[in-house]
């Protein structure tokens, strides 16, 4: 327990920061190009802390897996980025976006981590346009902002339905910046194998070449984790195809405690799944939500009419149907938190009123016509028109539907085929982001002294439920603004120690337990493919580790997974072989880790006796469905200790969470 | 960024490209315009005409300067053109198996170096025909002028003139000599009294026409299928030219392209057709 | 709309790695579902020369949404296959017949070697970033507060939409030269567009012109490929824009 101590500076919330910043120390500039940092993962968290980094005068290494620090997962996000400036002058402040967000998070975030993201946000706004990244702007040449779930103010900036993009292409041309001035050099197409720990602090890393096989060791005086998220154990998830835990996870089996595991984001509006051989979920903005009202029949025999394809949507009159959000959340309706509308579609669907004509039913309806047709009309009456017939009123409602949302619905023709101007979206709940990750305190130091881990990668900011437009937010500030000053504070104690030797007897033995492992799958010769384990895992964690968890549920997922792993190591066919490009072999490295999370996740998840945030469980819930925390047990993060491959045996530390600044209170949307 | 890199590079070769070629537009229209006198004008007029133009084009000191520099244009074009298309070439060693550039590029935009090579074959086979008879060899006619006059008998006799670029009309009979193709002699004092039109003009009409030339139908086809390939060239060039050197517009640049293939077809198509009406003739 | 299953032959490049020679192969594949991707349909070709015992398609992909910018690959002669303003990963299967035969093959470029079937290396555009495609600013967040400097709309959509570039490649791939000239444009283009990037534009198309002709890409014939082919639609007025700030850089070059 001593070990998990958070590190929270004294004083007044709106102090921490700038006193902790005031007394950390430094390291000064002539010491900075002595000292090796090594970054893993250039997503919005790495290629921000590795160009702050290399400005500073460190010596860089940065790693990614993919053939380009500009294709991290970042670049997928679509809505937008949250920052504190009022610029709209209504009400927002640092302490609004600070309350929002420890209360999207259903308050089992950290006060004080949260804070601080808060004040930065507005510095990473005013750092993005400086870069030259174009976010929308009004006719007078200022900033737009638009509004997003569980928030009522307008502090959200965005460039289309592609902020992600732009705002890592803008830390990516930082970064190319430093590497084209030789204080970083990178590493693309090349994986984390391990954490090199040497006397008890992180001093490096053993990577894989992707391209040639080659193992490589790299050490450092300090390694920052910016991996991102864990969503792909689902397989199914609106992650990237190469997204992983393996970063996070090596730690972890390095020391690392891991926090919160089972905290999972399940976004309501994806497009649902189709068929066996699907391979990814598109999120459908949560923009969409302004303008779209979720249904599903309340006849369950219109429903199945409809899978069979006897029924369109647009034959079901209007007291047919049950715009369940609206219903039940009748304040927010429509735009209630992520977590709550994803729960609501599940409890709809089970109730057997989906739509999808799938195997397992699962979809519900996002319409746009009310929409389309209030809109048409104020775009006669402003044109003059004040008696519109049916076909103008359609004709300028779509019009104006498509100016607001054109790329996103052009999107979901092109993948569905199906024109979502005549006929309502089909939607689903999909993963999209994982709250939980590896415990750091506030310094974003993990429990082994020099390794720092930023972004999706660590737990710190969300809580139990992140709010949109916030995970942004949350990898930039750590990267541009925290980082920075919490590493090097770290490092001053570094500057004596000279050059890290690669031939230390922890890197030889590192790098051996990698290529053994890789020697393992590449023999273990059996039948199936690492697909479909990955498959088979995600279905087991969909089922019993997703939306809606009982205790029975996450006791045979435990059992499962453990099973399927033992499969997994005497029959997985890995073809091809070590020194080459092969993507077979990266994927079983990676779903390898994904089974032992996987496992945690459940375990965590069983656990956690409550429901807050993206974890329901279904013994704890209200007469009418809603969550039922219970802040006198966990109050707390819950932070594993790794003993080995089955999770059970995992050892919990707690962190007592405490609100000094915020009353707690029971999270309403209604 | 050195001036050396600079020029060497590959925005730079483009500017010049298009530098060059728009020049060699502007030189199509002035090339037109005197052809335009083969056809305009008839008979004697016709003659006249023409054969004025051509010794304005040789004399006029501006002309003469505007020459060289389209000489350079032709060479340096299509050198740096064959240069490119070479370093084109190298930067995809190994092509596709399978291609269907047609989806999205027009067929001329493709081809430019094919169609350059056509155009400049054409251009070496069009100075040989004429710009290599009136420059440097010496057996072409000055413009002879017929007119009939009364003799001193009252009849009619004809009598031949030099016509001359003042406007001069010199007797053709033995006083007078022709030195350095078109100055006009005085034999007996050797002194240069005028200075006369080398007939193009029947050059040209002789080449086209069935009766004096053999291979005029063949040479016909050639020009109207080269003036097909400079149409093409065109076709794109015209207003790649103007992309090259920045000028793209939202709403200007449909504009020159139009433009562009409006020039395409009726600069060449102008050409063509002078040939033929010269062969129907 | 309903799903089918089609039957579909490929023939596909392979080649063990950047140095050795390779072929198109010819594989059959059915009960393909009109409704994958074109990637899924690759995975699952991939299952099926696993479960022979087969080497399967090395092929680069990643995010799936149309963004990341990994996933290339020229099919049936066509950069990202036959539609138009779409990713090879948002290419789904209805879009080809039943009994089809679809032509794989990876970019061809001089500047993207083969590093394996169908994967290419594209560090070429990282270089040319790492020359010039940045802001010369620091990363403390105190440059200035964002709305000191107004930008005009029209700029800012402008240059948006430059940046809008996801770094596929297609446009070289499409170019009958390999030329980089719409991806180095896009890149020069939304700095040069917007106020805090006007500072340095024309250095910057120095830079990047300079690391782009290093690179091996061909010369630009304004073809117009680039722009069809690209999956984001970017416009060649973006490289009409990098001619103009690169000659009035160059007209004022003093080294």
């Amino acid at each position: 327990m001593s070990k998990l101590d958070a590190q929270i500076p004294e004083g007044p919330l709106a102090e921490k920061w700038t006193n902790h910043k005031n007394q950390m120390k430094l390291v000064a500039p002539n010491n900075r190009p002595k000292i090796d940092v090594i970054v893993v993962g250039t997503g919005l968290a790495g290629a921000s802390a590795a160009a702050s980094l290399g400005e500073m005068g460190y010596n860089v290494k940065a790693f990614c897996f993919q053939d380009s620090p500009r294709r991290a997962h970042s670049i997928a996000a679509q809505g937008g980025i949250n920052a504190a400036k009022n610029y709209q002058n209504d009400g927002d402040s640092i302490y609004r976006l600070f309350y929002d967000t420890i209360k999207g998070g259903d308050y089992r975030s950290r006060e004080a981590n949260v804070y601080r993201l808060a004040e930065v946000s507005g510095n990473i706004i005013d750092q993005c346009v400086a870069q030259g990244v174009p976010f929308a702007r009004e006719y007078g040449g200022l900033l737009d902002n638009r509004s997003f779930g569980g928030t009522q103010v307008q502090r959200t900036f965005y460039a289309a339905g592609q902020t992600g993009q732009q705002l890592l292409l803008g830390a990516y041309s930082a970064l190319s910046r430093q590497i084209g001035l030789g204080r970083v050099s990178m590493h693309s197409r090349h994986e984390m194998m391990d954490l090199v720990v040497i006397d008890g602090k992180a001093r490096g890393i053993i990577a894989r070449n992707l391209v040639s096989g080659e193992i490589e060791r790299h050490s450092a005086h300090a390694v920052v984790i910016a991996s991102g998220g864990y969503g792909n154990v689902y397989f199914l998830s609106t992650n990237a195809m190469g997204s992983n835990v393996s970063a996070g996870w090596k730690i972890h089996k390095r020391g690392a405690y891991f926090a919160n595991p089972c905290f999972v984001q399940i976004h309501p509006t994806c497009i649902p799944v189709h068929g066996t051989n699907q391979s990814k979920l598109t999120l459908m903005s949560e923009s969409l939500r302004n303008s779209g009202r979720i249904w599903v029949p309340s006849k369950k025999e219109d429903a199945a009419a409809i899978r069979e394809g006897q029924l369109k949507p647009t034959q079901i009159p209007e007291e047919d149907r049950d715009y369940f959000l609206e219903r039940r959340y009748p304040a927010f309706g429509n735009l209630v938190p992520r977590d709550v509308a994803s729960r609501a579609a599940k409890e709809r669907c089970d109730a057997g009123h989906g739509i999808e004509a799938n195997d397992t039913n699962e979809g519900v309806y996002l319409d746009f016509s009310s929409e389309i047709r209030s809109k048409g009309k104020q775009a006669a009456y402003a044109k003059g028109d004040h008696h519109p017939s049916e076909e103008t009123i359609l004709a300028l409602g779509k019009k104006w539907i498509e100016e607001k949302y054109g790329n996103l619905f052009a999107m979901y023709e092109k993948i569905t085929d199906e024109n979502p101007y005549e006929m309502p979206m089909k939607i689903y709940p999909a993963v999209h982001y994982t709250m939980g990750g590896v415990w750091v305190d506030y310094n974003l130091q993990s429990t082994i002294p020099g390794c720092f881990v930023s972004g999706e990668a660590n737990f710190s900011d969300h809580g139990a439920n992140r709010l949109g437009a916030s995970a942004l937010m949350q990898g930039l500030a750590d990267g541009y603004f925290v980082l920075p000053y919490t590493l090097s504070n770290y490092l001053a104690e570094e500057i004596r120690t000279g050059k890290i030797s690669t031939d230390a007897p922890e890197f030889e033995a590192a790098e051996r337990e990698v290529k053994d492992r890789i020697q393992l799958f590449l023999s273990i010769n059996g039948t199936r493919s690492v697909d479909s384990f990955h498959k088979k895992l995600g279905l087991i964690m969909w089922n019993k580790v997703g939306m809606g968890r009982n205790e029975a549920g996450l006791k045979a997922a435990i059992d499962e997974i453990g099973l399927l792993r033992e499969e997994f190591y005497r029959d997985v066919r890995v073809p091809g072989e070590a020194h080459e490009y092969n993507p077979e072999l990266d994927k079983a490295l990676r779903v390898a880790d994904l089974l032992e999370l996987g496992q945690l996740m459940a375990v965590d998840a069983l656990n956690r006796n409550e429901s807050c945030g993206g974890h329901f469980r279904e013994e704890y819930q209200d007469k009418e469905g809603e969550t039922l925390r219970n802040d006198e047990r966990f109050k707390m993060v819950a932070a594993w200790e790794y003993r080995g491959p089955d999770s059970n045996k995992s050892v919990l530390h707690e962190e007592k969470l405490d609100y000094e600044f915020i009353k707690i209170a029971a999270r309403n949307y209604k | 960024m050195s001036i050396k890199t600079i020029l060497n590079s590959s925005i730079v070769k483009k500017v010049w490209m298009a530098l060059t070629g728009l020049f060699l537009c502007t030189f199509l229209v002035g090339h037109l315009a005197g052809n335009m006198q083969l056809v305009l004008k008839t008979g004697e007029e016709g003659r006249r005409a023409f054969n004025e133009y051509a010794y304005f084009m040789a004399h006029n000191p501006f002309i003469k300067v505007l020459s060289y520099v389209t000489y350079f244009s032709i060479i340096f074009h299509a050198f740096q053109g064959f240069y490119l298309t070479y370093q084109n070439k190298k930067a995809r060693p190994q092509g596709y198996a399978y291609s269907k550039p047609a989806a999205n590029s027009s067929l001329p935009s493709r081809y430019m170096a094919i169609l350059g090579t056509l155009v400049l074959v054409f251009i070496v086979t069009h100075m040989a025909n004429f710009w290599w008879k009136a420059k440097i060899k010496e057996d072409i006619p000055l413009h002879a002028y017929t007119v009939s006059i009364p003799g001193p008998m009252g009849q009619m006799q004809k009598q031949e003139f030099y016509y001359t670029h003042n406007l001069q009309l010199i007797p053709k009979n033995d006083e007078i000599t022709v030195k350095n193709k078109t100055d006009l002699y005085m034999k007996s004092v050797n002194i240069k009294v005028a200075e006369g039109y080398v007939d193009l003009h029947t050059v040209v009409m002789d080449f086209f026409s069935p009766k004096q030339n053999e291979q005029a139908m063949f040479y016909v086809l050639l020009y109207v299928f080269s003036m097909c390939a400079l149409a093409f060239h065109l076709w794109h060039g015209f207003a790649s030219g103007f992309q090259s050197l920045g000028l793209n517009h939202r709403r200007y640049t449909p504009l020159i392209h139009s433009a562009g293939k409006l020039f395409a077809v009726i600069v060449p198509g102008m050409f063509a057709l002078i040939t033929i009406l010269i062969y129907l003739k | 709309m309903a799903t089918k299953f089609i039957n579909i032959t490929l023939k596909i490049w392979r080649q063990q790695n950047s140095q050795s020679k390779g072929s198109l192969e010819t594989y059959t594949l059915n009960k393909v579902s009109t409704d994958s991707s074109f990637l899924e349909m690759l995975d699952q070709l991939n299952e099926q020369l696993i479960s022979d015992q087969k080497s399967p398609v090395a092929f680069d992909h990643d995010c799936r949404e149309g963004i990341c910018g990994m996933c290339s690959l020229y099919i049936n002669g066509r950069a990202h296959g036959p539609a138009t303003g779409t990713t090879t990963c948002q290419l789904h299967m209805r879009k080809f017949k039943d009994g089809e035969t679809i032509y794989v093959e990876p970019w061809r470029s001089k500047a993207f070697p083969i590093v394996k079937d169908l994967v290419v290396d594209r560090s070429a555009f990282d270089r040319i970033q790492q020359a010039g495609g940045f802001i010369s600013i620091n990363t403390s967040g105190k440059t200035m507060d964002a709305n000191a400097i107004p930008v005009p709309k029209q700029n800012a959509d402008k240059a948006f939409e430059a940046a809008a570039c996801i770094g596929c490649g297609a446009c070289v791939a499409a170019c009958k030269n390999s030329s980089a000239m719409l991806f180095v444009g896009a890149k020069v283009s939304q700095y040069a567009l917007l106020p805090q990037g006007k500072v340095e534009a024309q250095e910057r198309a120095l830079n990047m012109v300079r690391q782009m002709d290093e690179e091996g890409f061909g010369n630009c014939t304004n073809t117009g490929a680039c722009e069809v082919e690209c999956p984001k639609g970017i416009s060649i007025e973006n490289i009409a824009r990098m001619n103009r700030e690169f000659l009035l850089a160059a007209s004022k070059s003093n080294k």
